[in-house]
Order: structure tokens, then C-alpha cells, then sequence
């Protein structure tokens, strides 16, 4: 029973942690309309930003994650840019290709910088807490308060500011909104620069628990789109209900699964999902 | 400098099996695959493990490999035919990562990264290694011929006039009465079946397989392969899986007049290379060096000029 507790705990942590880049691929999704596999390697660069940060600099993970959020959203606007944004026009699915390529492109700058070997913080020491049994690591919680505040600011974000609601007018019918006078150009840099931010803050946050390598990303990917289909892609609390529904569930598979296969559950709930219902848990509504 | 022209050949002939699959659904039917590489690896140990465990013949590893690749190609089209393609990009993709982690895991079977060694080929070992090496050229080059014509037929027949109706409007296709569901499943089966073919090839040829062969990077160059040549296309197929052959080997001759680079860092150079390329064809000649001719009847071309 302790043994389900303690699972059903992590379960709960890292799907919250999940949630954050989990946003970040479906808010793009609802805007942009084409699944941008460079969450991938933008949580890559979100952790790498964060480490260098931390580890050069001596920011505190706090603050790190903060830099992580800036300089990913920065490369997720000019990413988007230079390679993504003139290849919108020719479908969806010929920007979900190149997005692909340059996930490769990005993940392997960072492999010429940094090479392949595992890297990790520098973060104090604590030991874990623990009530009747159950461990709770300290950078847990702080993960978790850092990724429970980062969806706080957008959810306020885009239920109170007039640019939050631009966005979700164009997620909702881009042609309504653009007669009503919303530039859609300033929306989508908007929706990849807080996308792509939440996908470096998630990259970090991963990374923060264990340690990081120019695969961090990719290793997430598919508990990122088992998150937002499983949620209903291109809804925001979907996405936090399919992480947390994904969290759980992969930590639940220890009990009967090897370790190795936890990224394996993530994809099969995908299967049942669209099988079952095949527009999510909360259907595609981007809000 | 013989032998590794061979080698190169035959590798180029394996890609070229993977773009022509790849074609019949992208180029064809207009499915994407982002996870070919899967069924890549579902062939290529269905062969090495029935031929080197249970001692099948070679041939029967490959019609099963076909077959098993194909059965996994049907399941995916099964639960992402009736849904927006994107799915399908992100099902394909996540497809691939689970058969490596399967792969790598079940250690029993597919004896985990360390990979199975030792595959039978045919002839290996009672002829010199460069016979070997040229035999297998001429059964890789052999394979091709056979699925180039196999799906040039396709792609001429009234069969190949429907899945093109179906990757244009699908509900169009489904208005005119036919079963867009049926035909997008034979498809990706039938894709999925050559993909197979190629990696039950592949494991042949090079004796060993291993999960760190099958990582995505493969899905990307054959989609290279594929747009580089010309979507739709099948000659186009053919000769991208050869122009990416010559650049990745190119890439391997300018990185090595690179001084002063870790190993680490080359293969980073390489591979960026490779991503950047495909971006770069598609945005300079998306439609490929040898566009799709829509064969015969060509229809009328309407003021607006659409296709």
C-alpha cells in the first residue's frame, strides 16, 4: 500500500512537471496548427541554457529555470523564423517533417558544443524528507512549485491580458480574429517564444532530477505527446490532465513493468485514447 | 576503394527499397511516416531472429519479415486512419521509439543493445567476402528492380488513381464510393511490407543488428531521400536514395579535412548537415529533382492552375 502511495506521489510530481513542456507543444499546436517536434530538442536547449546558468554563473535552479524560459523562448521565435515559419504555408504535415530535421540540427549544436557525456547541476545536498514511510525529495518539491507557478503566470496570462486572449482568439478561428484586427505574425512569435520557453522550462526541470545530455529532450518526447493527445491536442488543460493521467500512469507501470518501458506507457494510452475517444480526454478546445 | 563502392551501392539500394515504401504512403496515398525506421527494425529482427534461433531458411525470414512488418504497418493505419494526419506524424514517430526500446529491453529475445551478431547471408562464408559483397549488390539491386516495378503498377493503375484521389481530398474519394479506410490501411500495409523487406535485407547483409541502427536519424534521410528525389515519384525514389548515399558519405570526406575536431564532434557536423539538407531542399525545390508527373490522362489544366 505504502509502495502505491509513494508511486501514486511521483506519479503526481512528474506529471506536473510533464504538464509544462506538454503546454508548451499544444498551445503551439493550437495556434500553429502543425505538431512542432522541436519541443524535443528546445527542452534540450532549455536544460543546457539552465545548466550553463547554474553551473558557470551560480544561479540557484530557481533562477536558472528562469534564464532557461528566456533563452529557449528566445531560439523558439527565431527557430521558427528562419527555418518553420516559410514552410507553414506548403501543410501541416511538410512542417511537421522539417521539424524533425531541425529537432536534429539543434540537438546536434548542442552536441558540438557540449558533447555526449551526462551532465549534471550543481544543487546542494539535502536529504529527502519522509513521513510513515513515503520520501519526498526537496528538489522534488521545488520542481513542483516551479512548474506549478510557471503554468499559474500563463493560465493568468491568457485569461486576463488582451495579448492572451488575441491568442486564444486565433486558436480558436484564426480568420475571425484577423478580422477582428489580430496579427496573427505577433501571435504566432508570441505562442512559440511561451511554447517554446515552457518546453526549455520542462527541459530543466527534467534535467534538475537526474542529469542532462543532448538527448534529454527526445528521451521525453513521447510522454509529451501521449500528454497532449491524451489530453486532447491543442487544449491547455488537457494537456495538464493528460500529463498528470501519463505521470501517474507511468509510474503506476513499475509495479508490473520494467523500468525501461515507462516511456512505452505514454504511448500506449495514446493508442487507447484515439481509439476510444479519439479528440482527447476534453476534446480539442484551446482553453 | 572497390569494395567500399560496393558498400555504398548496396546501402543505397536499401534506401532506395525504404523510399519507394515510403513513397507508396507519403509520395501515393499521402500518409506520413515519420517513423519508417520502426518498420525498418520490425523486419530486421523478425529475419535475423528466425533464421539464426530457429534456423528458418532465408527466404522465409523475409516473407516473414514482410509480413510482420506489414501487420504492424496495418494496426497503425487501423487506429490513425480516420483522424487528422498529424496523428498519424506523432503515432509513426512514437511507434519507431517503442520498437527500439522493445529492442533494447527484451533482452531474452533480441539480446538487448549488445544486438544480434552472426545473421546468416546468403553464401557468407563459403565464398570470399568480396563475392559475398558483390552477390548481395546484385540481390539488393535485384530487390529494387522488383518493387520499382511493382510500384510503378500500382502507381498506373486504376488502384494508384484512388489512393492519389485519397491524399488529395479524401472525402471526395469517399463521395465517389470508395472505402478510404480499406485503401489507406492496404497502403501503409503494403508500405510497411517493404520497409520490412529492406531491413530483413539490411540485417543480412551487414550479419549484425543492433537498436543504435534504427534511431530516427534513418526515418530523416529517407525523407531526404524521398523529397530530394521528388515526392510521388518513384524514379525519384530511387535516385534520392542514391544522392543521399553520395551526401552522407561526401559529408563523411569534408568533416574528416576539418582539424581539430573530437570524433564526437564530427558526427555532430554530420548529422547537422543531413537535418539542415532536408530543410534546405524543402525549401529551396520541395517538389524534388524529379517532380511527380501525374501518369496519362493527364487532366486538363484549369485557369486556376491547380494540380
Amino acid at each position: 500500500m505504502i509502495e502505491v502511495l509513494q508511486l501514486l506521489i511521483n506519479g503526481l510530481v512528474a506529471g506536473t512537471i510533464l504538464a509544462v513542456p506538454a503546454i508548451g507543444f499544444t498551445a503551439i499546436y493550437a495556434v500553429l496548427r502543425f505538431p512542432n517536434f522541436t519541443v524535443a530538442s528546445h527542452a534540450t536547449i532549455g536544460a543546457f541554457a539552465g545548466y550553463v546558468a547554474n553551473t558557470a554563473f551560480g544561479f540557484p535552479a530557481w533562477a536558472a529555470v528562469a534564464v532557461a524560459f528566456v533563452v529557449t523562448g528566445a531560439a523558439g521565435v527565431v527557430n521558427d523564423e528562419i527555418v518553420l515559419k516559410p514552410l507553414r504555408p506548403a501543410g501541416a504535415l511538410t512542417a511537421a517533417i522539417a521539424a524533425v530535421a531541425l529537432t536534429i540540427v539543434l540537438e546536434n549544436v548542442i552536441r558540438f558544443v557540449w558533447g555526449n557525456d551526462l551532465r549534471g547541476y550543481d544543487l546542494p545536498i539535502r536529504r529527502d524528507w519522509q513521513w510513515a514511510g513515503i520520501r519526498v525529495g526537496p528538489q522534488q518539491v521545488e520542481n513542483l512549485a516551479i512548474a506549478i507557478a510557471a503554468m499559474g503566470a500563463l493560465f493568468l496570462f491568457l485569461a486576463f491580458t488582451r495579448t492572451g486572449k488575441a491568442m486564444r482568439a486565433v486558436a480558436d478561428n484564426p480568420m475571425l480574429a484577423g478580422i477582428k484586427g489580430i496579427d496573427a505574425d505577433r501571435v504566432a512569435r508570441l505562442v512559440n517564444f511561451v511554447g517554446m520557453g515552457l518546453a526549455g522550462v520542462g527541459g530543466m526541470l527534467l534535467g534538475l532530477d537526474t542529469s542532462i545530455d543532448p538527448l534529454t529532450g527526445f528521451r521525453v518526447i513521447l510522454s509529451v505527446f501521449a500528454a497532449a493527445v491524451v489530453g486532447g491536442l491543442g487544449s491547455i488543460p488537457g494537456a495538464v490532465v493528460g500529463a498528470l493521467t501519463i505521470g501517474v500512469a507511468e509510474e503506476l507501470s513499475l509495479l508490473s513493468l520494467a523500468p525501461a518501458y515507462k516511456t512505452a506507457v505514454g504511448f500506449a494510452a495514446i493508442l487507447v485514447v484515439l481509439t476510444l475517444r479519439p479528440r482527447g480526454l476534453l476534446g480539442e478546445r484551446a482553453f | 576503394m572497390e569494395g567500399y563502392l560496393v558498400a555504398m551501392a548496396t546501402f543505397a539500394a536499401l534506401y532506395a527499397l525504404l523510399a519507394l515504401g515510403l513513397n507508396l504512403v507519403w509520395g501515393m496515398t499521402g500518409m506520413i511516416n515519420l517513423g519508417l525506421v520502426g518498420f525498418y527494425a520490425v523486419g530486421a529482427y523478425v529475419s535475423a531472429l528466425l533464421t539464426k534461433k530457429a534456423g528458418w531458411p532465408m527466404a522465409v525470414g523475409l516473407v516473414a519479415a514482410m509480413l510482420a512488418a506489414a501487420t504492424a504497418g496495418a494496426l497503425v493505419a487501423l487506429v490513425t486512419g480516420r483522424l487528422r494526419g498529424d496523428y498519424l506524424a506523432i503515432i509513426t514517430l512514437g511507434f519507431s521509439e517503442v520498437v527500439r526500446l522493445v529492442a533494447s529491453n527484451e533482452i531474452w529475445l533480441t539480446n538487448g543493445t549488445d544486438g544480434i551478431s552472426g545473421i546468416p547471408g546468403p553464401w557468407r562464408g563459403q565464398v570470399a567476402p568480396a563475392t559475398f559483397n558483390a552477390i548481395y549488390l546484385v540481390l539488393s539491386g535485384a530487390a529494387v528492380a522488383i518493387v520499382f516495378l511493382a510500384m510503378q503498377r500500382v502507381r498506373h493503375s486504376p488502384y494508384g488513381r484512388v489512393l492519389r484521389a485519397i491524399r488529395d481530398d479524401d472525402q471526395v474519394a469517399a463521395v465517389a464510393g470508395k472505402r478510404v479506410m480499406a485503401f489507406k490501411v492496404e497502403a501503409f500495409a503494403l508500405s510497411a511490407a517493404v520497409l520490412g523487406l529492406a531491413g530483413a535485407l539490411y540485417a543480412h547483409y551487414t550479419s549484425y543488428i543492433a537498436p543504435e541502427g534504427f534511431v530516427p536519424l534513418i526515418s530523416i534521410y529517407i525523407v531526404l531521400a524521398l523529397t530530394a528525389g521528388g515526392t510521388g515519384s518513384n524514379a525519384g525514389a530511387v535516385v534520392g536514395a542514391f544522392l543521399v548515399v553520395f551526401f552522407l558519405e561526401s559529408t563523411r570526406f569534408i568533416t574528416a579535412g576539418l582539424p581539430g575536431l573530437k570524433p564526437v564532434q564530427v558526427a555532430a557536423v554530420r548529422e547537422f548537415l543531413i537535418g539542415a539538407g532536408l530543410i534546405a531542399v524543402l525549401r529551396v525545390r520541395p517538389s524534388g529533382l524529379l517532380p511527380e508527373r501525374l501518369p496519362r490522362h493527364a487532366p486538363p489544366r484549369t485557369p486556376s492552375g491547380g494540380r
